[in-house]
């Protein structure tokens, strides 16, 4: 999946939870979930639930633990994506 | 862990304990009773010389008998054997009927989702006359510590 797409599928998503909306208006791959977005733990869980189901693939605990900015997400999601 | 181990395992007392007795409990579910207390000293003032249950009672209520036993059984479940804390996180409840001073409640719980640490149940309380007083959706995460921030 062309990265620019991934990217704007995962603002959609995060664009649910997210607390600071000027920060989501400079969403890119360096954006910290919980730092810029202040998205809390609980959200973020509900983020990673999201993503399985727009992406469907399954993301295990330790890809959970390591999904805490854009980047990360991305490259865990494309991961995922070629093991199909 | 049966139902009596996981009451012993709440961290709330009088007069913010909001659990009588445990019905049943699975990896799915739980059902809980309550009977406010006339006593409770939030009634002198909700409403003035009209006392009614706070919506926020109800919630707790829910809260106590669906999300923290529920939790405490499913973490207690697991590998580690450890029952955890919950720490509530969102709330969005609808409220029917009131609830006065003296009402016994029941609350049953179903499980939408337990994953990473998170746990998401529609709840709803009935009163004695099975109608429904209030219902929604509670979330919270299971934590080790009990104040972590």
């Amino acid at each position: 999946m062309d990265r620019s797409v991934l990217l704007s599928k995962l603002k959609v998503i995060v664009a649910n939870y997210s607390h600071d909306k000027d920060a989501l208006e400079y969403f890119n791959e360096s954006t910290d979930f919980i730092k810029d977005l202040k998205i809390n733990s609980a959200n973020l869980v509900d983020v990673v639930l999201d993503v399985e189901e727009e992406f469907d693939i399954e993301i295990d605990n330790l890809s959970m633990e390591r999904m805490v900015n854009v980047s990360a997400a991305m490259e865990i999601i494309s991961d995922k994506l070629k093991e199909k | 862990m049966n139902k009596e181990e996981i009451l012993t395992h709440l961290p709330y007392s009088k007069p913010f304990l909001f659990v009588d007795e445990l019905l049943s409990i699975d990896e799915n579910g739980s059902v809980g009773t309550y009977t406010y207390d006339k006593n409770l000293d939030f009634y002198k003032g909700h409403f003035k010389d009209n006392p009614v249950t706070p919506g926020v009672i109800l919630t707790e209520t829910m809260a106590q008998i669906g999300l923290v036993c529920l939790g405490i059984f499913l973490t207690a479940t697991t590998s580690s054997g450890l029952p955890g804390h919950v720490m509530l996180t969102s709330t969005a409840i609808d409220f029917m009927k009131p609830v006065f001073p003296g009402e016994k409640v029941t609350v049953t719980t179903e499980k939408v989702y337990f994953r990473f640490k998170k746990l998401h149940c529609k709840v709803q309380m009935t009163n004695a006359a099975g109608d429904v007083v209030c219902k929604g959706t509670i979330s919270g995460m299971v934590t080790n510590k009990m104040n972590a921030e």
